[in-house]
């Protein structure tokens, strides 16, 4: 009977922690906000009303839907006034409405990078700014974000410039219903230190050990660590504290610090010539330190002192790393930076709203975008009439009625997402690997005029991953590219499968899919995991009619050197499974493998 | 509005610090582009520049901030006041005007004005973000997240130094010389080459990685944030002192000397490096020359030249994707060849 009591026991431990994080947020709103990594449920709930509880009386909290526009999240016109005066009225955005609360973004996993750049835009200055519809509207706009995170696995996170601005990441899966009553700090607490938290004062040996830390974990923002040193002083206030002491820095680092480390510190503790990327930091120092501050106080800096510091603290850091997040580190296995959305990749924005107008039509007003002048001109020709029994003043108007409304239309290109299915088994030789991975930097070149992304699946061994999430950027497909491996078994199933998983979102998206599967054919890992060369290849071709039965367009290019009467290569089977363009491309390269995509991509 | 962070108090940096210096002290470079990772105080630098360059004369109440001595550039409001004898003038801060994300056309370029197209059925013309950045900066955050049809509006206006409106029944022109100052990160999508082609000088802004240096930015970003005024005041002779650099370097532009011998180097890395256009070169020999003003020098020297190469030549070439070199690699490797010889 112990197991459950323990189990009791991580999870109430689990709510303390999320519960101080919410007392923290609600007396400092400048520490950016939250991530709330959960799914809908009482515990979420839970959580919520204890922020509203500790939030300042009257702070507002504003909820943002998923596909929310510029006009309600910035501000714009508002159309029905601006009509019934006769002169345009403007409507406050959500986020100078959330001033001096919070806002709260749902299904943050799926907030396209648009709105994650307006509001941390609104973050970094702590007003809101828009230029729309003949307005021009600035209210100040200090709020946190509480990210509502319900994404399912790695790939489904909120942006990162988002996350990067937010100090706390909290995950409140796995936390019971039954532990989440107990609040960390009570409403006065609260109100009490936020009256304190101006006088805490901070001292050079704490910036020092969050840097130090943070550099130990790999995190490289800067930002993150102002934040830690926020979180450090806001709990300094909250214990009633006037200066920062060790386990104010341990806390912050346990909350701000951890979350984001991207390396398992090296378990010796070498003070600075271990760090990555910094061969000559020491030799550096004076050159970028500016001449107007010598290092005075420093020198006499007990380093014994700060070196226990630092280890505490990073202890401390260590501790809360998320158990999954900690078991990637430990595997030495880069953490993959979180999947983003490439730049406007029209994930939400309903196609017909943007691109280049088209002229407009009849139509509502929460159809799209008011074309004003055809409105206009058509309310233009009935003002003799409308304007017959209204009084002196209100004649003087142009008078618009709901069937003038004039919507602008937009033309816009679907946008095409090129997914890779990479062979880099051992049987597909490396240079293989070299051929597919010049030919997708050649499409990323293209991809600027023509607005297509590039995603990347590789296999080998017994599984396949996402190397490359949709992307645009070159600056990183170059990255995840070089460092791609390759041998091992060929697990085709596989490829093929996560291939029809990662189509299936581009969908969604609203793109179009097109899988390309580079293989040699010779599959002989199966879908278990299990090798076998008969059983492998008839697990492929089942996965392969999966992707038909879908309808994706899909480009089967061989790789094995050419064999026996055309349509018995092994490919070539698949390829008809898959209702795919086969070709051979015995000697692959980089030009030729482009030129064929090129052709297969479907025809908006 | 909130008090901007000094420029002079930016830790490191120095490539871009150096590139909005120059683009301070010579306009014409056309813009610098500062792309670089999250966090790196590029929105905070380009705030910071504002702040800091000495105030110009513009004619009393012209939207356009035209300039009273220079009467061949003038709007036509202006123009009509001149002619009339009533034109007056008044000192104002340099625009830096943002670009917000989620602008709308209207608003960049200009557009009817709602209040008097709705209220008296009147055509008349509202000035946008264009008409107020003539003359000083703007300011695109996130430029690559820009969309597609502002960002042609934008190249054709900050080529042509004119904005011209043919649209809901206007016909309006007027002048529109700025510089386009955009920031951006490159892992959320890539600038297209010809949006990246206008800027004149390009940086490439990283996270500090040596320890005593993210200290450093850390202390004082801290210290701004307790006390803005305070850390503003103790700053504020390094910051008099760098825009009275900045100012004297505009004097001596004017004087500078530019050898054969530099135009010749310049001309010679172009070729070396294979750049489109002439563009690479003006902008490289304009940059140099800023530079020399701005430390003190009467004529351009190969220094010069190798020092402003990769912010002017290094977003210029052509992208090979099989060189895994960067661009700026590639462009320090030229230099290096070139003046090595």
């Amino acid at each position: 009977m112990t197991r459950p009591r323990e189990q009791d026991a991580a999870q109430e431990a689990a709510w303390a922690f999320a519960s101080q994080a919410a007392a923290l947020l609600a007396l400092d709103p400048r520490l950016g906000g939250v991530a709330l990594h959960a799914a809908a449920g009482p515990v979420r709930d839970a959580w919520m009303d204890l922020l509203r509880s500790l939030a300042p009386a009257n702070a507002p909290f504003r909820r943002a839907p998923l596909s929310i526009g510029d006009e309600r999240l910035l501000g714009g016109l508002d159309l029905p006034a601006t009509l019934r005066a006769g002169r345009p009225v403007a409507q406050t955005g959500l986020m100078a409405e959330a001033h001096g609360g919070f806002l709260v973004m749902a299904m943050a996993e799926r907030l396209a990078t648009g709105t994650a750049a307006r509001i941390a835009s609104a973050l970094d200055s702590g007003e809101v700014s828009a230029e729309r519809e003949g307005l021009s509207l600035r209210a100040p706009a200090r709020f946190g974000v509480v990210a509502l995170d319900e994404g399912q696995g790695d790939d489904e996170r909120p942006p990162a410039a988002l996350l990067d601005r937010i100090a706390f990441h909290l995950d409140l899966n796995g936390i019971g219903h039954g532990c989440a009553r107990q609040p960390f700090a009570t409403t006065d607490d609260v109100a009490a230190a936020r009256e304190r938290l101006a006088s805490v004062q901070v001292d050079e040996k704490a910036i020092e050990a969050l840097v130090n830390v943070a550099a130990r974990l790999g995190v490289e923002s800067l930002r993150a660590i102002s934040l830690a040193l926020r979180a450090a002083c806001a709990t300094c206030a909250l214990r009633g504290g006037e200066t920062l002491e060790e386990e104010d820095i341990m806390c912050a680092a346990r909350f701000v610090l951890a979350p984001r480390a991207t390396i398992f510190p090296s378990s010796e503790p070498p003070p600075q010539e271990d760090q990555p990327d910094e061969s000559e930091s020491k030799d550096n120092e004076q050159d970028l330190q500016p001449p107007e501050t010598p290092p005075d106080n420093n020198e006499p800096r007990d380093n014994q002192d700060q070196q226990d510091l630092t280890d505490l603290v990073l202890a401390a850091a260590l501790a809360a790393i998320p158990p999954g997040l900690l078991a990637q580190l430990q595997a030495g296995r880069a953490v993959r930076i979180k999947s983003e959305r490439g730049g406007k990749s029209g994930a939400n924005a309903p196609a017909g709203k943007r691109g280049r107008p088209i002229g407009a039509r009849q139509g509502q007003l929460r159809e799209g975008r008011l074309g004003l002048v055809d409105t206009l001109r058509a309310a233009a020709p009935w003002q003799r009439i409308r304007r017959k029994g209204l009084e002196e003043e209100a004649a003087r108007r142009v008078v618009v009625h709901s069937e003038d409304f004039r919507i602008k239309r937009f033309k816009q290109r679907r946008e095409t997402s090129a997914i890779f299915v990479v062979d880099a088994s051992g049987s597909s030789a490396m240079q293989r690997l070299a051929e597919v991975k010049g030919a997708i930097e050649l499409l990323l070149v293209d991809c600027y005029a023509r607005r297509d992304s590039v995603a990347l699946v590789a296999f080998r061994g017994k599984t396949a991953e996402i190397v490359l999430p949709p992307t645009r950027s070159l600056a990183r497909a170059k990255r995840v590219l070089a460092g791609l491996p390759g041998g091992g078994g060929t697990p085709i199933a596989a490829g093929i499968e996560t291939a029809l998983a990662l189509a299936d979102t581009v969908r969604r998206k609203g793109q179009t899919p097109l899988v390309v599967l580079m293989t040699d054919g010779r599959a002989n890992v199966g879908r278990t995991g299990a090798p076998g060369r008969a059983q492998a290849f008839e697990d492929a071709m089942q996965a392969g009619r999966q992707i038909r039965a879908a309808g994706i367009a899909t480009l089967a290019i061989d790789t094995a050197p050419a064999f026996g009467a055309a349509g018995t290569a092994p490919t070539a089977k698949l390829g008809e499974a898959m209702n795919a363009r086969y070709i051979r491309l015995p000697y692959a390269n980089a030009a030729l493998v482009s030129q064929a995509v090129r052709a297969a991509a479907p025809t908006p | 509005m909130a008090l901007p962070f000094p420029f002079s108090a930016i830790v490191g940096q120095d490539d871009m610090k150096l590139a909005f210096g120059i683009a301070a002290v010579d306009p014409s470079v056309g813009g610098v582009l500062v792309f670089g990772d999250r966090g790196t105080g590029k929105s905070t630098a380009v705030r910071a520049l504002a702040a800091l360059l000495p105030k110009i004369s513009v004619v009393l109440g012209c939207v356009y901030n035209c300039d009273p001595g220079k009467p061949e550039r003038h709007c036509e409001a202006c123009q009509g006041l001149k002619a009339k004898g009533k034109l007056k003038s008044q000192t104002a801060p340099v625009p830096v005007v943002d670009l917000p994300l989620g602008a709308t056309e209207d608003r960049v370029v200009g557009a009817l004005n709602l209040e008097r197209a709705l209220s008296m059925g009147e055509k008349a013309f509202e000035p946008g973000l264009l008409a107020r950045a003539n003359r000083g900066f703007l300011y695109i955050d996130e430029a690559n997240l820009l969309e597609d049809h502002l960002v042609d509006l934008l190249l054709d206006v900050a080529a042509s130094g004119e904005n011209v409106i043919e649209r809901e029944g206007l016909s309006v022109r007027h002048p529109a010389r700025f510089v386009l100052i955009g920031s951006g990160n490159p892992e959320e999508g890539e600038l297209r080459p010809q949006l990246l082609d206008r800027f004149g000088l390009a940086v490439d802004v990283k996270t500090p990685t040596d320890i005593p240096t993210r200290i450093e930015v850390v202390k004082r970003r801290e210290a701004f944030e307790r006390d803005p005024e305070g850390f503003t005041k103790k700053w504020n002779a390094e910051e008099r002192k760098l825009q009275r650099k900045i100012l004297a370097a505009r004097e001596a532009l004017g004087a500078i000397v530019t050898p054969d011998a530099a135009l010749e180097s310049a001309a010679r890395l172009c070729v070396a490096l294979g750049t489109d256009g002439l563009r690479g070169e003006l902008t490289l020999i304009r940059a140099a020359r800023a530079l020399a003003c701005l430390e003190g020098d009467a004529r351009v020297a190969d220094a010069h030249l190798r020092r402003v190469a990769p912010f002017a030549l290094s977003h210029r070439l052509r992208r090979n994707p099989l060189d895994d070199a960067g661009s700026t690699v590639r462009v320090e490797r030229a230099v290096n060849e070139l003046f090595a010889a």
